[in-house]
């Protein structure tokens, strides 16, 4: 299958280990990845932060760039959530119904990373090893906004040498928000603090999520308590085999 | 311009040419048979006491409420004997609040949520009567038992002053956890007879 | 702008409980700091979760429940006036007066010249939301009239001197040792030897409000429902304190938001699944009581319907925003948001604080008075999925974060960023000149400053992903 690869921003800037886990990965099942070049970042900061008519020409072009691809993939929940659910409103605020009709229509063919492996290629075991002791932590935009369910879990059950354990409280926000890190930093932080305790508490070493943001957060956080525990994208446990 | 026109004025403003929705999609349960034994355990999961296929007559004398608050429709055979009654006949408050307990029929039971419902009929009374002693005995006959919500309302007449009793008297405002006991009746009895043929 | 006296309007300034002292992130930054505070309301938010989880998974229909009750409310908002009417002509023709209130100060003239007129100088009051967004109480102590709330939340709150901080248990942030020592205090004819013990308490709060619920002629309540089709009004309560003053007193003044109408008596059957167990947890609330105005020999001989707008027609008038006029003040979207749980309610600075508020109360105020709740909320979407009523709270968050005045300093960040990331070459140089800037470790100059003072920005990569996927 022939997969256009929609990098984010965040991931294209300051993670590129996960993009690249996902092109390594797709490769390695047999499928093609493209990169569509005029791709820059889907609007979703400025849509959150109250800057939707600055999002706007963002939306127009990210629509611009996939509507020709079949299959488009993105390593963020949250990012495809934007997608999903936010380029058409935008769109339709603006007045632009043939823009909203080709946003969603793109919507309709873009699929996180586990949403990809798991409905669209069908499969849950991707030959991966990772002999590590991992906990996920789902992301609020991965299971409330595009609803993945348990596949990222299905597929790290697969890995072989990886013990997941279980996170508890997992379901709660890990404070992150995008700029509400920002504006609200002192709650985020509050926030943050729980999800460590948790994640310590599980006695992994790596701590693992579908979204390069909340772990840049989580990982902040655990970095600057010399915790020992690394944040590590879903793809690049998915793409480690025995071989790299 | 009265404020009643002012109102309505701005909500009109506000809606423009708003549309209701095509139709209420009502997807949910409704005319279920009734299961007094799921009746029975919500009531106690609530800590009512339940007393099932007893003698009423009996069973409101062991319980010994004097004196015994009755509205002016009861059921005589309800009553024991020797035990001081007291047919509301616009009793006072203070006489209420220091009644022994109160008897009164009901009008409707609703399985799924441990419910009873009182309409004010002379065999229910003033809704000042079943408030303010601290012992309700309840009568409930099993065809006043339906199993949810929506058939309780179905069953019912708006018009009436209604009383939905799920329990005695309790609280969640203490780190939200149910206590029972605060101002209505501290103590629910409920007598579950058979049908009326 | 031309104005004309029908147009929507805004809740009035100077009166009511809707406006806080600070903006949401000052005012929770207090609230964070206090360790009691904190496990206070991690525990009861932990423990309604389990609870409300454990009775809605009961019901195999509750989704089904959910999507009448948000198509209920939306057939209600569209024919509000009709309805409206509606209930006005059966309240009427059943015994009751009904008044129109366009704000907050009208409402409390209406209340306050009602009780003077029956020439009694004090009140008992059911636990109302509306009343305390108007300030009702306050008004009644200006013109001499003593509230008394019933409620046991609202009287911790009351003989506290405090502040409501949550829509259903006002007193959520007050453990049990601390409601013995207000009780101790401020209790009048308290036992002494009063232990802390849930049951002990409520015992003295029995003891403590017979007497007035005895003797108080005039009784102020809000209204859960109102049904256009009968004229009834629904109260759902627990202690029996709103059926003391529904009951006893021989007058009744009821203050109801306009949007708590329910359409027909049968539609009650969604509501009355959804409210007790989205709210308390439980099944059914242990005491729901209704009224058609007045029976005669039976409750109050006089009854008052107060309606209340301060500031509805205008969230009426935001097509995305409406929708958080549904609300039917469960309370279930505060007791799953990780923000509330961490700064409690008065950080909200309004009565409605919580995901809810954080909608509501902006709309009401108008987004200027209210500019920091929008952003009070990491849109994690746990309120979304709590609703009882679906109200789609991070989309009208979203919205209102648009609506709202924003930092000139942010703006002209925000439009260079998007200018930026529409020209891919710029956005590129952008990348390496981050890199460049070695923009990682441990201190970032403000307004970035919030993120690493306590988090890590992670060392820059070597290469960028299209640095890289140009090589290969």
């Amino acid at each position: 299958m022939r997969i256009a690869l929609f990098v984010t921003c965040l991931a294209d800037t300051m993670f590129p280990a996960a993009a690249k886990a996902t092109v390594r990965l797709l490769e390695r099942l047999g499928h093609e990845v493209v990169f569509p070049a005029g791709q820059t970042c889907c609007g979703q900061m400025h849509i959150n932060t109250g800057y939707q008519k600055d999002a706007l020409p963002l939306v127009r072009r990210h629509v611009r760039t996939f509507a020709p691809y079949d299959v488009v993939v993105a390593p963020s929940g949250s990012c495809v959530g934007s997608v999903r659910h936010q380029h058409a409103m935008v769109a339709r605020a603006a007045g632009d119904e043939g823009l909203a009709a080709r946003a969603e229509d793109v919507a309709g063919r873009t699929y996180e990373l586990s949403e990809l492996l798991v409905d669209v290629l069908g499969v849950e075991d991707v030959g991966a090893y990772y002999p590590h002791r991992v906990t996920y932590h789902p992301t609020c935009h991965s299971l409330r906004m595009i609803r993945v369910g348990d596949k990222p879990q299905r597929l790290l059950r697969h890995v072989r040498g990886l013990e997941l354990v279980e996170l508890p409280a997992a379901e709660q926000c890990c404070g992150f928000g995008g700029t509400f890190a920002l504006k609200n930093a002192d709650t985020s932080t509050a926030m943050l603090a729980d999800k460590m305790r948790h994640v310590l508490g599980t006695g992994a070493e790596v701590c693992t999520a579908g979204d390069s943001s909340c772990l840049m957060h989580i990982g902040g956080g655990l970095s600057r308590l010399d915790a020992g525990v690394r944040t590590v994208h879903l793809a690049e446990i998915l793409a480690a085999t025995e071989a790299a | 311009m009265s404020s009643k026109d002012l109102m309505l004025g701005r909500i009109r403003a506000a809606l423009g040419d708003t549309a209701p929705p095509a139709g209420i999609p009502r997807d949910y349960r409704g005319d279920r048979v009734a299961d007094l034994d799921l009746l029975v355990h919500r009531l106690e999961d609530y800590r009512a006491v339940v007393h099932r296929g007893v003698p009423i007559a009996e069973t409101v004398a062991a319980l010994a409420p004097a004196p015994l608050v009755v509205p002016p429709g009861i059921d005589p055979a309800w009553l024991p004997d020797g035990v001081k009654v007291l047919p509301d006949e616009g009793l006072s408050a203070d006489t209420l609040a220091v009644a022994g307990g109160v008897l009164t029929a009901a009008t409707v039971a609703v399985a799924e949520t441990g419910t009873i419902v009182l309409d004010g009929s002379p065999d229910q009374g003033r809704r000042i009567i079943s408030l303010l002693p601290d012992l309700h005995i309840c009568v409930v006959r099993a065809d006043q038992v339906v199993a949810s919500v929506p058939e309780a309302l179905t069953r019912l007449d708006p018009g009436r002053p209604l009383t939905w009793i799920s329990g005695p008297s309790a609280t969640s405002d203490i780190e939200l956890n149910r206590v029972e006991g605060v101002h209505g009746p501290r103590r629910l009895h409920v007598i579950l007879t058979e049908a009326l043929s | 702008m031309t104005t004309f006296l029908g147009m929507p309007t805004t809740a009035p300034r100077g009166v009511g409980n809707l406006r806080g002292d600070e903006p949401f992130p000052a005012a929770a930054r207090k609230a964070l700091g206090n360790a009691q505070l904190r496990r206070n309301l991690g525990h009861a938010t932990t423990t309604i979760r389990a609870k409300s989880g454990a009775v809605i998974g009961e019901l195999p229909d509750w989704q089904e429940l959910r999507t009448a009750g948000s198509a209920l409310k939306a057939d209600t908002m569209a024919r509000l006036p009709e309805l409206l009417v509606q209930l006005e002509e059966k309240v009427t023709a059943a015994g009751g007066v009904v008044h129109w209130a366009a704000d907050a100060n009208e409402a409390n003239r209406i209340v306050t010249e009602l009780v003077q007129a029956t020439g009694h100088d004090r009140v008992i009051k059911v636990k109302s939301m509306a009343t305390q967004e108007i300030g009702l109480n306050e008004a009644l102590e200006a013109a001499g009239i003593e509230p008394v709330e019933t409620d046991l939340a609202e009287l911790i709150v009351q003989l506290g001197h405090d502040k409501p901080s949550h829509i259903l248990v006002p007193a959520i942030h007050r453990n049990r040792a601390e409601i013995r020592e207000i009780f101790l205090r401020e209790m009048p004819g308290v036992d002494p030897a009063l232990t802390d013990e849930p049951v002990i308490l409520a015992g003295a709060a029995r003891r403590y409000l017979r007497e007035t619920f005895l003797s108080t002629k005039v009784a102020v309540s809000g209204a859960n429902f109102a049904i256009a089709e009968t004229g009834t009004l629904a109260v759902l309560e627990s202690e029996g304190n709103g059926r003391m003053c529904l009951t006893l007193p021989e007058t009744l003044i009821t203050v109801m938001g306009i949007e708590k109408l329910v359409p027909t008596w049968q539609d009650l059957e969604v509501f009355l699944q959804l409210l007790p167990r989205a709210s308390t947890g439980e099944r059914m609330n242990p005491y729901t009581s209704m009224w058609t105005g007045v029976t005669p020999g039976d409750g109050p001989q006089n009854f008052h319907l107060v309606l209340l707008d301060n500031g509805r027609s205008a969230v009426l008038a935001d097509e995305v925003g409406r929708q958080a006029l549904h609300c039917i003040r469960c309370s279930a979207c505060l007791n799953v948001c990780p923000v509330y749980e961490r700064t409690g309610g008065h950080a909200y600075g309004s009565v409605y604080p919580g995901p809810i508020g954080a909608v509501l109360s902006p709309q009401l105020t108008g987004v200027e008075d209210n500019a920091s709740l929008p952003y009070a909320s990491s849109l994690c979407g746990a309120c979304f999925d709590a609703c009882p009523v679906k109200i789609d709270i991070p989309s009208i968050l979203v919205h209102l974060r648009n609506e709202v005045p924003h930092p000139r300093a942010e703006q002209a960040v925000m439009a260079s960023a998007a200018y930026t990331m529409d020209h891919p070459k710029l956005y590129a140089a952008a990348q390496h000149a981050a890199k460049l800037s070695r923009f990682s470790g441990r201190r970032l100059p403000p307004p970035f400053n919030g993120w690493t003072a306590s988090r890590d920005l992670p060392e820059p990569p070597p290469e960028t992903f299209r640095d890289w996927w140009a090589k290969r």
